[in-house]
């Protein structure tokens, strides 16, 4: 048995190698379909990142008037609290206000010098997150009509939704020009690798004839094709994985800054095993089922 | 064991300008165990043909071909495999790839039929001894003479110990001591229980053997004799 899979791959590794041109125009274009298909799974994680990240931050900063009681600013939280679009309100006084400032310019000496001269300028704030993006207006018709209105400085209304939305929206276009990109390159590879295995077929048909007449089960001779195919797969998958690596650890760093802190190489690295076992799925996928339809147009039974 | 009933065979007229050739007539005759027969004819008489419908390669136009009891074109395409490896046959124009070499000419049907490699690389040898080919076991047919190459077909018919061995003109290309030497192996064969059909217009070797002889012209049986003779 075992000897058997030995004799099978290998001719169908003679199969593959006996017209390199062809096997490598299969190699390439099943590796290009996995690179592709690859992308599109990484983008999905990384718009799935961006999304959570802009959702997580603050969504209404409600400056109060530096003259309003700590107290009074409380039990306005509170009141936002109940307001049921409402996931979290924190109070942010105006010492925190302060330290977070520091914190965030402490490289820049002529803010912090600046700062020196006027004392704390920041306002204490109540910060608001909604639990969907869409739910911002329910927040500032509720301040509008409250008696606290007078309390309130400003109101800093960060419009994240649009946000959301453009990414959502760009991200659903590239996932459905992906999808149909992926699918016509699948197609193409399929061709692609059918004509390999036709041809194999063709050079093998008086060997093939001769098979028959000795005693060859159809599996016997099917096998080496069917081998043939996962081998350009799997070329083709471990050409993708190692191109894929490559590629990512080279644009990484840049992508790092353009993703809000998010490390692509940490995303791909953390999921590589599931990845390269897709990848592998699709790449002997492809291979196989464009053997079968060689052999069931080529080779009869 | 294996038995010809009312078979005939008639080739279709599908190519352009030839016309539809009857190569054999409501033949009908049986071979039992251990017989060896041989099947005379003068060219064209149909001795192919009867091989081809034996293997199920071709379907008879009438009439049924049975092997150990099995109609052998009932047999679904898929399982034909089976009927295939019970019989070794010596084609008339050898089959042999021209990519392999002698020994691996002979070592792949054991691999076809999924033989273990010890086993290979032990009858192999043997059997390219039988047919005093030891030396030429790394040459490709092209490398051989055509007696040479007859002996590797031979070879490669009898490795895996077949019910059947079917020669078809196995000594078309022998001198007289390979053929007398090849005879020898069958009748030998023969002898373990092997049905030996050998199909030839080699009128010397048919009367020396003096074992059954069924005559074919023009695709009809005329004659079928025990310790028959070659007459024309
Ligand atoms: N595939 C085919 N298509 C058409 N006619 C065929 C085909 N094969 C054989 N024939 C014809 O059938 C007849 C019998 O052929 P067959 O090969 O059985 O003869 P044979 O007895 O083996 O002859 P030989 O001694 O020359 O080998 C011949 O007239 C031949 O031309
Ligand atoms: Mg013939």
């Amino acid at each position: 048995m075992l000897t058997l899979l030995k004799k099978t791959i290998k001719t169908g590794w003679l199969n593959f190698i006996r017209n390199s041109a062809i096997s490598i125009a299969t190699c390439f274009i099943i590796g290009m379909t996995i690179f592709l298909i690859t992308s599109l799974l990484i983008m999905k994680d990384v718009a799935d990142y961006l999304i959570n990240v802009i959702q997580e931050k603050v969504d209404i900063s409600i400056y109060l008037k530096d003259t309003v009681a700590e107290e009074e600013i409380l039990v306005l939280k509170d009141e936002i609290a109940k307001i049921p679009e409402v996931k979290e309100v924190q109070y942010v006084s105006r010492a925190e206000a302060l330290d977070r400032f520091v914190e965030r310019y402490k490289n820049n000496p002529v803010v912090i010098e600046s700062l020196a001269e006027v004392g704390n300028p920041l306002l204490p704030a109540l910060n608001v997150k909604a639990w969907q993006a869409n739910q911002y207006d329910a927040v500032v018709s509720f301040l509008e009509n409250s008696p606290s209105k007078d309390l309130i400085d400003k109101v800093d209304y960060h419009e994240r939704k649009p946000v959301i939305d453009r990414i959502s929206a760009m991200t659903a276009t590239f996932n459905a020009l992906g999808i149909i990109m992926s699918l016509v390159l699948a197609i193409v590879a399929i061709l692609v690798a059918f004509n390999q295995v036709r041809l194999a077929i063709y050079n093998a048909r008086e060997e093939i004839a001769i098979q028959r007449l000795v005693g060859a089960s159809n599996w016997f001779i099917r096998g080496p094709f069917l081998a043939q195919g996962a081998i350009s797969g799997v070329f083709a998958a471990v050409g993708a994985a190692l191109i894929f690596s490559i590629a990512i650890f080279i644009l990484s760093p840049k992508l790092t800054v353009l993703f809000s802190g998010l490390s692509i190489s940490g995303v791909f690295l953390s999921k590589f095993w599931l990845l390269f076992f897709i990848q592998l799925l699709v790449g002997i996928g492809l291979g196989v089922v464009s053997s079968i339809i060689a052999m069931k147009k080529h080779l009869e039974v | 064991m294996l038995k010809f009933q009312n078979t005939t065979k008639i080739y279709d007229k599908n190519h352009i300008g030839s016309i539809a050739k009857v190569a054999l007539d409501n033949v009908s005759f049986e071979v039992n165990k251990k017989e060896f027969v041989s099947v005379v004819g003068k060219s064209g008489a149909g001795k192919t043909t009867l091989l081809k419908l034996l293997l199920a390669e071709e379907k008879p136009t009438k009439g049924r071909v049975f092997f150990d009891g099995q109609d052998v074109h009932k047999i679904a395409k898929p399982s034909i495999f089976h009927l295939r490896r019970r019989i070794g046959t010596v084609f008339q124009d050898y089959k042999l790839l021209p990519t392999k070499t002698a020994y691996e000419n002979i070592a792949y049907v054991l691999e076809v039929m999924g033989y273990e490699d010890e086993e290979i690389s032990r009858d192999v040898p043997e059997v390219l001894k039988i047919v005093g080919l030891s030396d030429k076991s790394h040459s490709f047919p092209a490398e051989m003479s055509g007696g040479e190459k007859q002996r590797v077909v031979i070879a490669r018919a009898l490795i895996h110990r077949p019910d059947v061995i079917f020669a078809d003109e196995p000594t078309g290309n022998l001198d007289p001591y390979h053929t007398s030497e090849i005879l020898k192996l069958l009748l030998n064969i023969n002898n373990f229980g092997t049905i030996i059909i050998l199909a030839t217009h080699n009128k010397e070797i048919v009367n020396n053997l003096k074992r059954r002889v069924i005559t074919l012209e023009n695709g009809k049986l005329i004659r079928d004799e025990e310790k028959g003779r070659f007459v024309l």
